[in-house]
Order: C-alpha cells, then structure tokens, then sequence
C-alpha cells in the first residue's frame, strides 16, 4: 500500500508532525489498514533522504527514537514536546503529482488466497467443495453486513456541519464503499463458482465433489 | 418477543407425476419485530415462493405460515385477504403504483378498502409519506415522480395502518446504486422502528442491510449468515 505517496500527498496541506500524519490519514481511510507511528517515522526518513520531504523545525528532543521503541510510551499530542515536523519539497509535489496522474497498475495482481485455496481443493478429492464455499460466502456476507452497519452509524468522532468533517466524511465512507463492493464482487464469484461445480458435476458422473442436496 | 412472521416446516410442491416440482421442502423461517432479514438464492432456489406464502397470496402444501401468531391455514379466502390489508405490506421491484391516483391516493387506498373513511385514510397516507420522507409529492402522479420516489410512496402504501410485516421483491432492482441506497434506508429504519422486513434479492450489497441473512438453495435454506458483532469490524477497532 502506498503510504509513502499518501503521507507525502497530506504533506501538500502544511508542514505536519507524524503523529498529525498518522491522525489525518486515519481520518480519511477509518482504521481500514492501520498505520502505527513507527512505519510513519520509517516513511518519513526515506521521503527525507530521498530528498521528497524536509525537516523544518527543531525543537528539543527528537521523538524518532521513542517512536520507534514502545507503544506505550508514545505521545499522542502532536508538538507538545519537542519534535519535527515534515515540509514537501518541490521533488516531493512532482511525485504526488505524478501519483494522481498515473493509474494503480492491476496487470500483476496480488495473491488472492482464496481462489488459490478454491484452484486447489477443485482439484483434490475429499475436500467437500460446496460446503466449502457456503462457508466462505456466509463469513463474507457477515463481514459485508458489519460494513454496512459501520457505514449506517457514520463516522465515529465526525462533527456535524463542519466543512472539513463533511469531506472527510465522504472520504470515509468511500473505503467503506470499496470494502462492500470487494465482499459484493466475493460473494458474485463464489455463486458463479458453484454455479459452474455443480454444472461440472452434473455433467461428469465421476466428478463428485459437490454433491446435490438429494443425495446428503 | 413474537415473531411477526413464522413459517414452521413449510413445503410447497407444483404439479404432480413427472411435472411434480417442489419449490419449497421444509422451510421453517422467521422475521421478528425490529427485524429486517434478507433472503438470497438462485433463480428457482424457492425466494418468491416464500415471499408469496408469506403475504398469504399462496397456501403451503404441508407445515403452517402464522402472521402475527395468526395461522393462514385456518382462514378462508376473504380471512387471509383481511389479514394481507391490515398486517402485510408488499413492496415491488416495478413499485406497481395506481397510474391514475395520486402519491397520497395511492398510500391511503389500502386504509380505504378496509374501511376507513376518506379523510382518515388520508390522513394516515399523509404520515406515512412524511416517514418515508416525500410529503411534498403527496399530490404528484406516479409519472410526475423520479424513480426512487416512486419506490419511498411503494414503501409508504406498504406500511400505512401501522401494518408491521413489510415483504420486499428485489425494490431496489430499478433503481441506481445511490437511490437504491436511500431506499434500503427507508426500509431499514421502519424495521428499527419495530416493523419485520423480508427482503428478496440476489444483490449481496443489499443483503448487507439486514440483520440477518437466508440462504436458498433448491427449496432448501442452505446457511443463515448473521453481523459480526460490533467488534468484528476493522473500521470500529481504530483509534479514531
């Protein structure tokens, strides 16, 4: 996932500290894939390095070292103590810009365990097929009907008539929208993968992995 | 807490010999006030064949249907017809509005027919198109009305009279994903508000909307898949 892009494009608004970083990412994205502040420091020194974010105010103790030690221990009010916060460079805009401007490559997807546990219990004998799906579709659903919950309570903390709140609402509720259509897409291939079993089945006598309701 | 709707062990077959289909083969299934549950299946798994025992417009060849603890089987035709206009809704995927009736006209006709006057009809057609939130279309025709407005006046007729079982037949299958949204909103807030809902879909994001999900297969409920609990969510376990 890109966080490095995503810290940098937030950076555009203002310099910010890590924990600020973390805050606003959370904001948008829920706590869909949570960021700890340690992977946000660790992003922040390579953007550095690489010459796409500078450090623009020094104040005491540098909280680098902490964040990178217990959780516990963290601070969670921004620039209380003394810490850096992070400036775009003009490199770091071209590379947010570029960002937005270029699609998310999908010719080389990410591994999907399930069509790969599906691709091999298909070809296996014993492993009861249809039971197998029925599984999966119900856990999906119940995932997809917690996200619709979560979407009908709205977003926790946001403040009503608020500008801010109200975009960051929509943003909210997007990858809520994205993770529904994920478990949509999930439940419409695993009836097309029965649909297509059960047709196999029928036609080939030999193939009993899934079995019609009658003979149970 | 009574469940509004109870199909106890119902199985309903067609035709007989060679032709003989069962359509539904043992079902027992609920909706409790406050509920709305989904049910999902194939073409022919046996989804409008429950729908339709359970607005009493088809009879069960064996097992009961009961409506408010009430038992179909022991009503006539004229019995189950009384129980349809004071306890059923039904909310279609083509919203079947009165093309020559009035939003309002439409929504009090039920109360009108089970004898209410015109005006106490009316009245009650009026709250419940303030619930589904178009009181200001009350006196539009149906071709004077988007959509989805069509489908909240569907849903209003549905549920006037304080009727409290709402039977729903894919109502958001003409609509777009947005205002089929809102319109899945309308149905589950007259749920939250003690209606049971049943709602028949193949669209597994409008399954999402329910409390519980059913699924058919070949006359048979295959699995039921319930919400994770409110901790079972990634996006409500953050820090935010």
């Amino acid at each position: 996932m890109s966080v490095r892009q995503s810290l940098l494009a937030l950076l555009e608004q203002g310099p910010m500290y890590g924990y600020q970083l973390r805050a606003e990412f959370e904001q948008r994205t829920g706590a869909t894939w949570p960021l700890n502040v340690g992977q946000v420091y660790t992003t922040l020194s390579r953007l550095e390095r690489d010459g796409m974010v500078a450090v623009v105010d020094h104040g005491g103790v540098d909280d680098r070292t902490e964040a990178d030690g217990e959780a516990g221990t963290q601070s969670e009010s921004g620039g209380e103590r003394g810490q850096v916060s992070y400036q775009i460079t003009e490199a770091g805009r071209a590379e947010v810009a570029e960002w937005f401007s270029t699609p998310v490559p999908r010719t080389q997807p990410a591994r999907d365990e399930l069509a790969i546990k599906l691709a091999i219990a298909v070809t296996l004998p014993g492993v009861d097929i249809g039971r197998l799906i029925q599984q999966q579709r119900t856990a999906t659903m119940s995932a997809l009907q917690a996200h619709t919950r979560t979407k009908r309570a709205g977003r926790p903390g946001a403040l009503v008539g608020e500008i801010q709140s109200a975009t960051e609402d929509l943003a909210w509720s997007l990858v809520l929208d994205s993770l529904v259509f994920d478990a949509e897409s999930e439940i419409r291939w695993l009836d097309h993968c029965e649909a297509r079993l059960r047709r196999a089945s029928h036609q080939t006598k030999t193939a009993s992995s899934i079995q019609p309701e009658e003979s149970r | 807490m009574t469940a509004v709707l109870h199909l106890d062990n119902v199985t309903r077959v067609h035709g007989e010999g060679a032709t003989r289909v069962a359509a539904l083969r043992g079902v027992s299934f609920t909706a409790r006030p406050g509920e709305l549950v989904a049910v999902m299946g194939p073409s022919g798994s046996g989804k409008s064949t429950l729908l339709n025992l359970a607005g009493g417009l088809d009879t069960p060849t064996s097992g009961s249907v009961l409506i408010e603890g009430v038992d179909l089987s022991g009503l006539d035709v004229a019995g189950r017809a009384r129980v349809r206009r004071t306890s059923v809704g039904y909310v279609f995927q083509d919203y079947n509005l009165i093309p020559a009736l009035t939003a309002a006209e439409n929504v009090a006709l039920p109360r009108e027919l089970d004898g209410d006057s015109r005006k106490e009809a009316r009245e009650k057609a009026m709250i419940a198109l303030e619930r589904v939130g178009i009181a200001e279309v009350a006196d539009r025709f149906p071709d004077e009305m988007s959509g989805g407005q069509q489908q909240r006046v569907a849903i209003a007729r549905s549920v006037v009279g304080e009727r409290r079982l709402i039977l729903a037949d894919e109502p958001t299958g003409a609509l777009d994903t947005e205002t089929g949204e809102e319109v899945l909103r309308v149905l589950r807030d007259f749920c939250d508000a003690g209606a049971a809902g049943v709602l028949v879909t193949h669209e597994a994001r409008h399954a999402g909307w329910a409390d519980r999900v059913v699924f058919l297969r070949d006359g048979l409920v295959v699995d039921e898949a319930a919400a994770s609990g409110a901790y079972g969510d990634p996006l409500e376990q953050g820090a935010l």
